[in-house]
């Protein structure tokens, strides 16, 4: 019973990680219909920045505001630099486009900072957490960092008019522009958000995976699960569909014999397989109310 | 009285296809215009190319500021509502917030407040569903919504795109007697497209008649209702 509630419990924390992915997956899919096929890269560039701060010598959460900064702006410029004049090219177009941005950034973090294996600080420490031995501080502190920005997102986009107007510019753009809505940065502020969201989910699972320029291409490999399990067309569900995610893919390495930690990745690509196949709509998938 | 609305001009294109052939009228400040004509004469794509949604060429000038170049949500900031046909409702969103995302552009909270007050005065049905979510609204509702929400901009100017489309009689009756009403009181401009020729023709003082992309007739609202040739050969009624 304690390994099933210790697999539990970690699936939630790297299930954090995964919700964050797939919310920053599914913000841009709102917003222009694609899936960022870059969100791990540029999660992965983020977190080297974070690194590159506290290696000149400023303290975890300034680094960690601070990179959270420049990834918003980052973010904003690669919409209005590569995917805004793309806005209504074809979609293998912007297939190409993501494509591109994946190879360029994982190589260019390759340049600066090299493809060695570097440790990466938790400010949690990794101590048993509260004294039991169930979840490390670090695992606690990913799932409480990760609701916290969950909250204050919720809050963003239910209470504040510029949450309204990006929801409205993502549901309904013409009707958006027609009552004075700027869609189109509306949509460049959705990859800002989604940037920094991906840099939060990038520097707290690094201490896990530890940092290199291919650490986040198994985490959004079960982002995209998650979101395809949560529905694309539904952020709540994206982050649901994160901590599923999460837990399924420890308890499956856990008691299914054989899997063990190197068959998870396929797990995930068998639960996305599954899902397009049986509910293609995702768990959360948009049922609209209608009445004719 | 000077003219708030000056087109002219103005042609419009789908592509290759060209759906505007040169037309031109004015909107005085303070009037009720409607544009009647049949199917595919041109009367959506007059509206949509005063909000620059769809490729145009010609003159379009609002009380002296050409809008030409100009993006649709900057159209809509000079003052413009637009009420697109098929409503355009958020669906998903609820009714309030379909009412406060009217009045995006503004930036005085206090009087926000009082003008979804103001609506739901207009409108008791909005009240009555203020939580929830506009797509569970009948036909009717969400034209009344779409409505209110084109006056939480305050515009100065109100496009309707067929606002009787699909609604039951009785329904257009009412609606159109809140747009005399609000034409009158809160002195809003107003050009409303309409197919049902006869009821747009007792609500307005003027009228335009538009076919194949080309205006042919304009003039006083009661004289083109009781010209029998006019109404035979044009509005088919």
């Amino acid at each position: 019973m304690e390994l099933f509630t210790n697999q539990v419990l970690a699936g939630v924390a790297t299930g954090a990680i995964y919700a964050c992915m797939a919310l920053a997956v599914v913000m841009i899919y709102q917003a222009i219909d694609h899936l960022n096929f870059a969100q791990g890269e540029m999660a992965m560039f983020s977190t080297f920045i974070s690194w590159q701060l506290m290696q000149w010598g400023i303290p975890y959460w300034w680094a960690f505001l601070l990179t959270l900064a420049i990834s918003f702006a980052g973010g904003i410029l690669i919409e209005r630099l590569l995917f805004k004049p793309l806005a209504k090219a074809p979609v293998l177009t912007n297939v190409a486009g993501f494509i591109a941005l994946f190879a360029i950034v994982n190589s260019v973090a390759g340049l600066i900072w090299d493809f060695t294996i570097k440790q990466y600080p938790t400010p949690f420490g990794s101590s048993p957490f509260l004294g039991s031995q169930l979840i490390s501080t670090h695992q606690a502190g990913m799932i409480g960092v990760t609701l916290l920005m969950l909250v204050g997102l919720y809050l963003f986009f239910q209470f504040t008019r510029i949450g309204l107007a990006m929801r409205a510019a993502a549901a309904l753009p013409e009707s958006a522009r027609l009552v004075g809505v700027n869609t189109s940065w509306m949509i460049a502020l959705g990859w800002g958000m989604a940037s920094a969201i991906g840099a939060v989910a990038g520097i707290l699972i690094a201490p896990v995976v530890f940092l290199e320029p291919n650490m986040m291409g198994g985490v959004l490999v079960y982002g995209f699960a998650a979101a395809v399990l949560g529905g694309l067309s539904s952020p709540l569900g994206a982050v649901i569909g994160g901590f599923l995610v999460g837990v399924f893919e420890n308890l499956a390495g856990t008691y299914i014999p054989g899997v063990g930690n190197e068959l998870k990745l396929p797990i995930a690509l068998a639960l996305i397989i599954t899902v397009l196949v049986f509910k293609p709509a995702g768990l959360f998938g948009r049922a609209i109310v209608k009445r004719v | 009285m000077t003219a708030m609305l000056n087109v002219k001009d103005l042609r419009a294109y789908y592509g290759q296809v060209q759906a505007l052939h040169g037309l031109s009228f004015a909107l005085n400040e303070g009037s009720l215009t409607t544009l009647l004509g049949a199917n595919g004469a041109g009367k959506t794509t007059t509206l949509r190319a005063i909000c620059n949604m769809v490729r145009s060429t010609g003159a379009i000038e609002f009380e002296g500021k050409s809008l030409s170049g100009r993006s649709t949500e900057n159209v809509v900031r000079l003052g413009i509502a637009h009420v697109p046909q098929g409503r355009g409702t958020f669906t998903t969103m609820t009714v309030e917030e379909n009412l406060q995302l009217g009045a995006i552009t503004r930036s005085d909270s206090k009087a926000i407040v009082s003008d979804i007050e103001r609506m739901y005065a207009h409108f008791p049905v909005l009240k009555e569903r203020h939580t929830q979510q506009a797509g569970t609204l009948s036909g009717g509702e969400q034209q009344m919504l779409a409505v209110a929400r084109a006056l939480m901009l305050r515009p100065r100017l109100m496009l309707l795109d067929e606002p009787s489309f699909g609604l039951a009689p009785l329904i257009v009756r009412d609606l159109f007697k809140i747009l005399g009403k609000i034409n009158r009181e809160d002195k809003v401009t107003i050009l409303v497209v309409e197919q049902n020729a006869q009821l747009a023709l007792e609500l307005a003082d003027q009228a335009y008649v538009i076919e194949t992309g080309k205006i042919v007739m304009s003039g006083n609202a009661k004289e083109i209702a009781s010209n029998e040739d006019v109404r035979k050969s044009y509005l088919g009624y």
